[in-house]
């Protein structure tokens, strides 16, 4: 079973090496790699779930000097969740790429991405994480430049540079935790580590670097161009997966390592950022006037939902009614993955028939491409947070924790988010419903539209499913 | 000795902060880069620091390695932003 762990990066680094020595063949080679590692992912997942964590120690050096790959129930999910959105993607990827020179480019760094986002959640010490902070962020940075145009670059470019600072503040932490423990081992530093002089300007710095990568309002100004200048399937990563995985390290420094040295004026920080971020995010959303950028700004207002969970989940003593909270953080985590890459797909098919992605333009896109417009409106579902989205079970349990800790404020940011939310999408909605006719149009569902409409029915429908078993396996795993 | 390892310790916050100051107030793409080079030489020299134990004593290794793992990323880091520099010259001038 531990030897799950390292194919779960070695097998996407395999396929990246293989896809750049044979670029003819390199779609069937990489979706190869990507069902291998999507099975992998799976077995991984019911095997925390049968057994709990799981350890692996590279080459048998232990934690201290050796490579320590860990999996507990949080990363076996976002494992699970990664591989479902990057396997959709990838099929996506194989209509979308249409010239051989192209595709050449692409698979390689793509399978790096996945190899560098699987590292990531597998890591077991905070070195690692620096390590495959820069590979996520440099594979990511290399898709993003392929947009072929002038804006992708220079956004790219940005998106480098801010990276490079984040990754930057995040060593500067971790040397510091080296300098006062002595180890970067994550599983003994929540035993040592204590509120004091050492780590609470160590976890600020780190925390700094991570929320400039997970785009948290106000160091979000570098997401949107980056997000909504790049190739349809590298947008869908770069918004779903990417950004989630600095805000999973926010997650486990702040919930797990350095749990003891979290003060409440900190977590309520956080929150008010986040409350910045719905507000401001969904606000310029339902301003865009490029469907892209709407995307874009939609998951800086997504992300800032997740941060309202800090200031409840440090009130609230540890129980049934924390780990309840914590479930719907996860799930509204999960879910806007799920949404917002079948929502980025969705949008490169019409950017692609079209020829553009203005939503003034959008006239008749439900009568020409009605898959793709049903699964806009299921991604829509679920960035509003309709029942039964696991958006909703999300909300529903930020509501419960606001009400039972009695900080009543973060329910009305999150009612003005989603009211936003919902002008944005049926502003889209609206417009692609147009009142002229368009007779005689086929009804086929070509392949490149399955994937998004797949993405959108698990967001809008079977996340709200698996509320229960996710539950379980969070509590089984931590 | 203990003052040694404080004064390469200090020193390298110092050049970090030089380096991070550059690197955010600049508009300059080289200089911003440049700016971020520096922010990493000196996180470096603080790790280089923490891995003094005494005179007489070997020091640390583990800092070592970190530094030397340290290096290739910023290397590489640096390669890919010179080489999006160039094409978007590149690109502007044939535009």
């Amino acid at each position: 079973m531990t030897e799950l762990l390292i194919g779960l990066v070695a097998t996407p680094l395999t396929g990246a090496l293989v896809t750049m020595l044979l670029p003819r063949f390199a779609t069937s080679v990489a979706i190869a790699a990507g069902v291998l590692t999507t099975v992998a992912a799976g077995t991984l997942l019911y095997g925390v779930g049968t057994r709990g964590a799981l350890g692996y120690d590279i080459g048998g050096w232990t934690a201290g000097l050796g490579i320590a790959l860990r999996a507990d129930g949080l990363s076996a999910l976002l494992l699970m969740m990664n591989a479902l959105v990057m396997l959709a993607a990838s099929v996506y990827a194989s209509a979308y790429f249409s010239k051989t020179a192209e595709r050449a480019r692409f698979w390689p760094l793509w399978l790096l991405l996945w190899t560098a986002l699987n590292a990531l959640l597998l890591s077991g010490d905070l070195f690692n994480l620096y390590v495959t902070l820069e590979l996520l962020g440099l594979s990511a940075v290399a898709l993003a430049s392929l947009g072929n145009k002038t804006a992708a670059v220079q956004a790219a470019l940005r998106y480098l540079l801010v990276g490079l600072l984040g990754s930057m503040l995040f060593l500067a932490g971790v040397s510091l935790i080296y300098a006062g423990y002595g180890t970067l081992d994550m599983a003994s530093l929540a035993h040592v580590a204590q509120a004091g002089p050492i780590v609470w300007p160590a976890l600020a710095l780190m925390t700094v670097g991570l929320l400039l990568k997970t785009a948290l309002f106000p160091l979000h100004f570098w997401l949107p161009p980056a997000h909504a200048s790049a190739p349809a399937p590298v947008s869908a990563v770069l918004s779903a997966l990417v950004v989630k995985a600095s805000f999973y390290l926010v997650l486990r420094l702040w919930l797990d390592v350095f749990a003891e040295a979290v003060t409440p004026a900190a977590a309520s920080l956080l929150g008010v950022l986040g409350a910045g971020a719905v507000l401001w995010g969904s606000w310029r959303a339902l301003r865009a006037e490029r469907l892209k950028l709407l995307a874009a700004y939609s998951t800086v207002a997504q992300l800032g939902y997740l941060f309202l969970f800090f200031p409840l989940l440090q009130a609230l003593p540890p129980g049934s009614a924390r780990d309840l909270a914590v479930g719907g953080l996860i799930i509204l985590a999960l879910t806007h993955g799920f949404a917002k890459a079948g929502l980025f797909l969705a949008i490169g098919i019409i950017q692609q028939r079209s020829g553009h992605d203005t939503i003034r333009e959008l006239d008749g896109t439900a009568q020409r491409l009605p898959a793709t417009t049903f699964a806009i409106a299921l991604g829509g579902v679920a960035l509003i947070g309709l029942p039964p989205s696991g958006t909703f079970l999300g909300k529903w349990h930020l509501l419960v924790a606001a009400f039972t800790t009695g900080q009543w404020w973060w329910v009305v940011v999150a009612v003005i988010g989603s009211l936003l939310a919902a002008a944005y999408i049926f502003r889209v909605l609206g417009h692609a419903f147009g009142h002229r006719a368009y007779p005689n149009q086929p009804v086929a569902i070509a392949r490149e539209e399955w994937p998004a409409l797949l993405l959108g029915v698990t967001a809008a429908v079977l996340m709200g499913l698996a509320g229960a078993p996710l539950w379980r396996l969070l509590e089984g795993g931590a | 000795m203990l003052t040694a390892q404080w004064l390469y310790g200090m020193s390298g916050c110092l050049i970090a902060a030089l380096g991070l100051r550059t690197a955010l107030l600049h508009a300059c793409l080289l200089h911003r880069l440049i700016g971020i080079n520096l922010t990493g030489a000196g996180v470096f020299m603080v790790l280089i620091a923490v891995a003094y134990r005494g005179a007489g004593m070997p020091p640390d290794p583990v800092p070592h390695a970190l530094v030397l793992t340290g290096i290739v990323v910023a290397v590489s880091a640096t390669a890919l932003a010179l080489a999006l520099a160039r094409r978007l010259t590149a690109e502007q001038i044939n535009d």
